[in-house]
């Protein structure tokens, strides 16, 4: 990697620093949930769907939480909701296909991938591939042209006359 | 060619400012029914102690209804009460209430003090018809046509700007 151009490594670099700025608070878990002992349910693989669920589902009110982390009443209201039908049996798109029907996809923590949300998931990379296209376009032009960035061939070698003035500026450089 | 590629930048900066700036107008914190335009979810709730009707999907449709969401413990609720006592005595409109996460005394209290403008009144003491419509706070009023479709939702308290611009026009134009 040290033989790769240095706009490269800095590059490199930079995007590591920067997926590790994200990824501290991405892996650490959240803080304390405002699941309360007596909501929870006696069956220990359905409380631990209904845990699941409840991380996915957003409280309407505090909307930056989860209806598990969130303490307002709607959250609580939503999270019996969810081991109510739980206990009826219902699967868990099921659940989720009930908060949809009515708040719509931004109770989902996650959004779904659907037309509507195309830009929203495909967007930043989209941009990430023009840009990359752009800088790939851009270099290849500056190489044709013969500039020499990096170590690219020179186009043409000087003749006798360019050759004789090249000198006269270099001299003349150094005298002043 | 390359004036062509220069603008590409510009144009999706462009478009971005354009996006943010609606977005800049819109209120974040409000979520909207997802219910909106579709038939009144089916619910049944009891009478308050005292009175002889509840309110339910089926007595929702023919003509034109607003369903005020209140309860006794909420402050905007009573902000915009006398707004609701006058619209009722101008019978422009019927009114329903529905009573959220209430207990049954405070609420007939509250009404006996503060006035009733309400033809029924359904006592949502778990909340659960509020979740259905949708509802994420008290204050909230919904439009139903008269087919028994959610034709609008207003978040918070109305106001006479409320009424007079946007419900009771609505309310005309859906009329019979």
């Amino acid at each position: 990697m040290s033989a790769w151009p240095r706009p490269t490594r800095t590059i490199l670099v930079a995007l590591m620093l920067a997926m590790a700025t994200v990824a501290v608070p991405t892996l650490t878990p959240s803080p304390a949930l405002a699941v309360e002992p007596g909501e929870m349910l006696d069956d220990p693989a359905l409380e631990k769907r209904a845990r699941a669920l409840g991380k996915q589902l957003r409280c309407l009110v505090c909307q930056n939480q989860s209806i598990d982390d969130s303490d307002a009443d709607l959250a609580r209201d939503l999270r019996m909701i969810v081991r109510e039908r739980l206990v009826a049996g219902d699967s868990d798109a099921e659940i989720r296909a009930f908060m949809v029907e009515r708040y719509g996809d931004w109770v989902l923590m996650k959004p779904p991938v659907k037309p509507k949300t195309y830009v929203l998931w495909f967007g930043p990379a989209a941009i990430l591939l023009i840009a990359g296209a752009g800088v790939a376009v851009f270099l290849r032009r500056q190489r044709r042209a013969g500039a020499g960035v990096g170590g690219g061939p020179a186009s043409t070698p000087l003749n006798d006359e360019e050759r004789a003035r090249l000198k006269r500026l270099l001299d003349d450089e150094e005298s002043s | 060619m390359r004036r062509l590629l220069f603008i590409i930048p510009v144009l999706l900066f462009a478009g971005l400012a354009a996006a943010f700036a609606i977005g800049l107008t819109l209120d974040p914190s409000a979520v909207p029914s997802n219910r909106i335009d579709k038939p009144v979810p089916a619910f049944d709730l009891p009478a308050l102690p005292g009175y002889d009707a509840g309110l339910a999907d089926t007595d929702l449709g023919g003509d034109v209804t607003l369903v005020n969401v209140f309860a006794s413990w909420c402050v905007p609720c009573l902000a915009e009460h006398p707004l609701l006592v006058k619209l009722s005595r101008s019978g422009k409109v019927r009114l329903m209430g529905m009573n959220y996460k209430d207990k049954p005394e405070d609420a007939l209290a509250w009404l006996r003090r503060h006035g009733n403008p309400y033809e029924r009144i359904g006592a949502d003491t778990q909340g659960r018809a509020g979740i259905d419509f949708g509802i994420s706070g008290v204050p909230e009023t919904f439009v139903i046509d008269s087919d028994g479709r959610i034709a609008y939702q207003h978040i918070g308290p109305l106001t006479p700007e409320v009424i007079e611009d946007e419900i009771l026009p609505l309310v005309a134009e859906l009329g019979p």
